[in-house]
């Protein structure tokens, strides 16, 4: 089981050359191999939505692909949300509007709300409770998280 | 009625406590710059191979060819987990940190796989080889004490591990007065905290000083180093722990588990870093699960609803040991002690149990015992409500607490509440008449709605004298705090607690702040670490804000005084001229004024300025261990019910509650809908299923299901301010009230849909199984 393959992983624009097995995943390659703890894992059995990253521009969770799936791919997690000192409006709206507690959720939270609002920047409230109901959050009770995504979206469409 | 309850919050005059700041905590949160356990990389890998049997000797465990493969034979030595109550009848029993000789349910930690990664050791535990002679399980607490059960642990006949009973005296005369006896046989299924960060535990060895430091996600990190201390027999000192960022607990990492134990002890042996990730599946078969309760409850009405006595039999089925340090009794025993809630009556005969399973141990989850007491009591009421065919507000009106300080049948003091006006308060913003009209008009269309009320007080803050009256050996209760404004004027709290998402850094700042009049983002709060904060309890059972916070004020209080010592020095002023505000002491009505930075460089530079009337440097501490407070709240839940499916829909869900003074209304709002989510989740959805043979049904999030953005409703709430004067923060404190109320409030709501149909649920959570099963009970039936 130990064979390693070679991959080129590149994360928030800056390649990482890794050896990994073939069945490793995605999100432990984002985490271990490339040092880049800020996606969680809550999981690894696809519910959670904690480790959701953005994987060429749609938010997918990282506990399901495989690393070597995503060579070539233009991976971005949270650590490359914002712009140098300037935090993404998604990144402020959470703050602002209490969006998190304990925080653990909250990168998974921040991917999926960007990647979507990126795709449909008009998103209706409702379908947006849709895509939100894909994580889970154990400390907010969503009701935080809502108003935050809200917000953001807004400042993002202007 | 008596007392001052304001709507809302503020007043005072007050310029950081009461407000809405942001919280200083989330800046590193959400840039993925937060620090938890599971960061941290390794030089040795741990797996645990966990029993596939709920009960039976262990014949042989085979272990590959050059594994390093850990059990019982090679820790000897290593002392038990075994917790104490000096009370009650109570047998303990020790948990061995790998199990020994025997098995006592699916999921027990019966080996250690060590590798190099993770990867590897998975692959290894995966050809550990467990020969289990198999025995009969026990899963169902009831089955537990029925004749003829098999005995879980040696000496302990009917599998009862602690027993309480209570009667008042003249009870007898007053339950055969009554002209109503009303009963509730409620059951709360086994349930699972679920925090979204699953336990972990790293522990690295110090060549140079021989010191272990302990990365775990716990709530209470001092606990957790005495305890393993203990178990090992090491000195304390040479044990670091540190709670990181935490990612939630919810009173699943408020006990000791046998894993960390294990790691430690790894770490010392190998002289090594070692470390444990839990996958969510053993989170769920493996670490500490809740609720498990049957409660029959009786209550004994006069002829005009007014309840006269109550007889409760309570049933906790606790798992196969006793959780450190709370012990199985916390459930059981925290029912007994609470039951009558915020009903006056004196009249009280309890007989509370716990019993031992083959199942996961239980501890804590958010409200401990009191989502199952209030569920029990207000279903109670609403039956009884029916009995005498009068409206559920107003049984709850003849019966609820008004005068205060009131003393309970089982002589706890509350102090004062708002159980009344929380209610009403509640009543006029759901607006009952119009509720009841549209339900109308929606059953005569085939659907159903229903409304559900929950009142409830929540015991919070208490401090020691309230653990030790349950008879415990640890009796957890004070905090300290020590802060110090250094010499550039920045400030550092240590707290002895230790949160996992409550926002506490921000809310100590603004209480420091109020005193000292430097803003919060010049205060630090620190925590979690055993080496860098005071000895401390940790945080659980909605205590830190309360304590912690009464601790903090009295620090700041003392810095304050020291400030004003050293201002009146430096600005030739009486000290009762001198405020302290904007970071500066100023003398009132003057522009002479100087910084607390400056003032700092002195107390630590200049002391023979302060001719010996001051200690040098700038660092007090505080202690606080109050007696303890109640919070209050009035929940209401409306529903939509399918009968068709038993699908139930939370539409609408207002809360009004009373926490006493809010230090932070942003955070407390927080604190309240995520304790609702969970509590609807509980209500609805959660529920950790056990099979005859003692296999769990529910080991992914797929079956064990905590409710998304979908099932939870917008929550409308309502604040009333009640201050504490058992707390000199005035805050009551509210960690786990949003959780206690939903199971009551919405299965009250449930059965109020179920009206037409003459059925009643009394189980939670109330699955549209349930619900159907009923229902098409009740169809055959007719
Ligand atoms: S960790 Fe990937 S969905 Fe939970
Ligand atoms: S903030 Fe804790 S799980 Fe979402």
């Amino acid at each position: 089981m130990s064979e390693k393959t070679d991959v080129t992983l590149t994360i928030n624009g800056k390649d990482y050359a890794i050896a990994v097995e073939p069945r490793r995943t995605l999100a432990d390659a984002i985490r271990e191999d490339c040092g880049q703890t800020g996606t969680h894992i809550g999981c690894e059995h696809g519910v959670c939505g904690a480790c959701t990253v953005i994987v060429d521009d749609a938010p997918v969770r990282s506990c399901l692909m495989f690393a070597v799936q995503a060579e070539g791919k233009a991976i971005r997690t949270v650590e490359g949300l914002a712009d140098g000192d300037k935090l993404h409006p998604m990144q402020q709206a959470f703050m602002d509007n209490h969006g998190l507690q304990c925080g653990f959720c909250t990168p998974g939270f921040l991917m999926l709300a960007v990647g979507v609002l990126e795709r449909e920047p008009n998103i209706s409230d409702e379908a947006l409770i849709d895509v939100l109901s894909s994580n889970l959050c154990r400390c907010t009770g969503y009701q935080n998280i809502i108003k935050s995504v809200r917000a953001a979206a807004q400042e993002m469409r202007k | 009625m008596s007392g001052a309850h304001t709507k809302g919050s503020g007043g005072d005059g007050m310029k950081w406590v009461g407000r809405s700041i942001r919280r200083l905590e989330d800046p590193a949160l959400v840039q993925g710059r937060g620090r938890f356990t599971g960061d941290l990389s390794a030089a040795h890998w741990v797996r645990f191979v966990r029993s596939p049997n709920a009960a039976g000797k262990i014949k042989s465990i085979t272990a590959p060819d050059g594994a390093m493969v850990i059990t019982a034979a090679d820790i000897e030595g290593v002392k038990k987990i075994t917790p104490m109550l000096h009370k009650f009848n109570y047998k303990p029993v020790g948990q061995p940190i790998l199990a020994d000789g025997e098995v006592r349910f699916v999921g027990e930690a019966v080996a250690a796989v060590v590798a190099a990664t993770e990867e590897e050791a998975e692959d290894i535990a995966d050809l550990v080889e467990i020969d289990i002679e198999d025995a009969a399980a026990l899963v169902d607490g009831r089955a537990a004490i029925a004749d003829g059960a098999p005995q879980i642990h040696a000496g302990m006949p009917g599998n009862v591990i602690v027993k309480a009973e209570i009667k008042t005296p003249g009870f007898d005369d007053v339950w055969a007065s009554a002209a109503k006896i009303v009963r509730c046989d409620a059951r709360s299924n086994r349930q699972n905290a679920t925090p979204m960060e699953a336990r972990a535990a790293h522990a690295t060895y110090d060549s140079a000083t021989g010191r272990v430091t302990l990365h775990c996600t716990t709530q209470m990190p001092h606990l957790v180093r005495t305890a393993i201390a203990d178990c090992l027999g090491m000195p304390e000192s040479d044990l670091r722990v540190i709670a990181p960022d935490v990612g939630g607990g919810f009173g699943q990492k408020m006990s000791l588990c046998v894993e960390y134990v294990l790691v430690t002890w790894l770490a010392r042996k190998l002289k090594s870093s070692v470390a444990w990730t839990e996958d969510r599946r053993e989170n769920l078969i493996a670490s500490f699960h809740s609720r498990d309760q049957y409660i029959t409850l009786e209550g004994a009405f006069d002829e005009n609803a007014k309840l006269l006595a109550l007889r409760a039999d309570i049933l906790a089925n606790t798992g196969a040991y006793s959780c450190f340090p709370t012990t199985c009794g916390m459930e059981p025993l925290m029912a007994m002690a609470e039951m009558p809630g915020p009903y006056d009556v004196q009249q009280y005969d309890c007989l509370a149990r716990a019993v031992v399973t083959n199942t996961c141990t239980m501890g804590a989850y958010r409200g401990v015992s009191r989502p199952s007491i209030t569920f029990t009591l207000e279903r109670l009421m609403d039956k009884a409500a029916k009995a005498f065919a009068i409206d559920p507000l107003d049984i709850r009106r003849k019966n609820l607490i008004t005068q205060f300080p009131y003393k309970s049948a089982m002589g706890l003091e509350y102090d004062e509440a708002s159980y009344r006006e929380t209610m009403e308060t509640a009543v006029e913003a759901i607006n009952v008449p119009a509720f009841r009209a549209r339900q109308q008009l929606a059953r005569d269309k085939g659907e159903y709605l229903g409304i559900g009320f929950a009142t409830f007080s929540e015991r919070t803050g208490y401090g020691s004298p309230a653990f030790a009256a349950r008879g415990m050996a640890i009796t957890p209760g004070w905090e300290t705090v020590h802060i110090t404004v250094d010499p550039s004027g920045f400030v550092e709290a240590r707290i002895g607690s230790s949160p996992h998402g409550q926002g506490l850094r921000t809310t100590l700042a603004q209480i420091i702040a109020e005193e000292i009049g430097v803003p919060p983002e010049m205060i630090k709060v620190v925590h979690g670490d055993t080496d860098t904060a005071p000895y401390g309890w940790g945080t659980f059972a909605s205590r830190s804000l309360v304590i912690s916070g009464g601790a903090t004020l009295i620090a700041a209080r003392k810095i304050k005084a020291k400030l004003l010592k050293i201002a009146g020095h430096m600005l030739e002023a009486a000290e009762t001229d001198i405020v302290l505000e904007d970071g500066k002491a100023k003398v009132a009505g003057t522009d002479r004024e100087v910084s607390v930075a400056a003032m700092a460089r002195e107390a630590y530079t200049q002391t023979h300025r302060f001719k010996g009337e001051i200690e040098p440097g700038l660092t007090e501490s505080g202690t606080y261990d109050p007696p303890g407070t109640f919070s209050n709240a009035c929940h209401v839940a409306i529903v939509r019910l399918d009968a068709e499916t038993g699908h139930v829909k939370v539409e609408r869900y207002l809360v009004a509650e009373d926490a006493g003074r809010i230090i932070n209304p942003m955070i407390a709002d927080g604190q309240v809908h995520g304790g609702v989510a969970q509590g609807i989740g509980n209500a609805l959805l959660e529920e950790i299923i056990y099979d005859e043979s003692g296999a769990i049904l529910t080991a992914n999030l797929a079956d064990f299901m905590p409710p998304t953005a979908h099932e939870i409703p917008p929550i409308e709430l309502h604040h009333l301010e009640t201050p504490s004067t058992q707390s000199i923060t005035k805050a009551k404190g509210l960690g786990e009230g949003g959780t206690i109320g939903p199971p009551a409030a919405v299965v009250n709501a449930i059965n109020d849909a179920l009206t037409p149909f003459n059925v009643e649920i009394d189980t939670i959570p109330a699955t549209p199984q349930r619900i159907r099963t009923l229902l098409r009970n009740a169809e055959r039936a007719s």
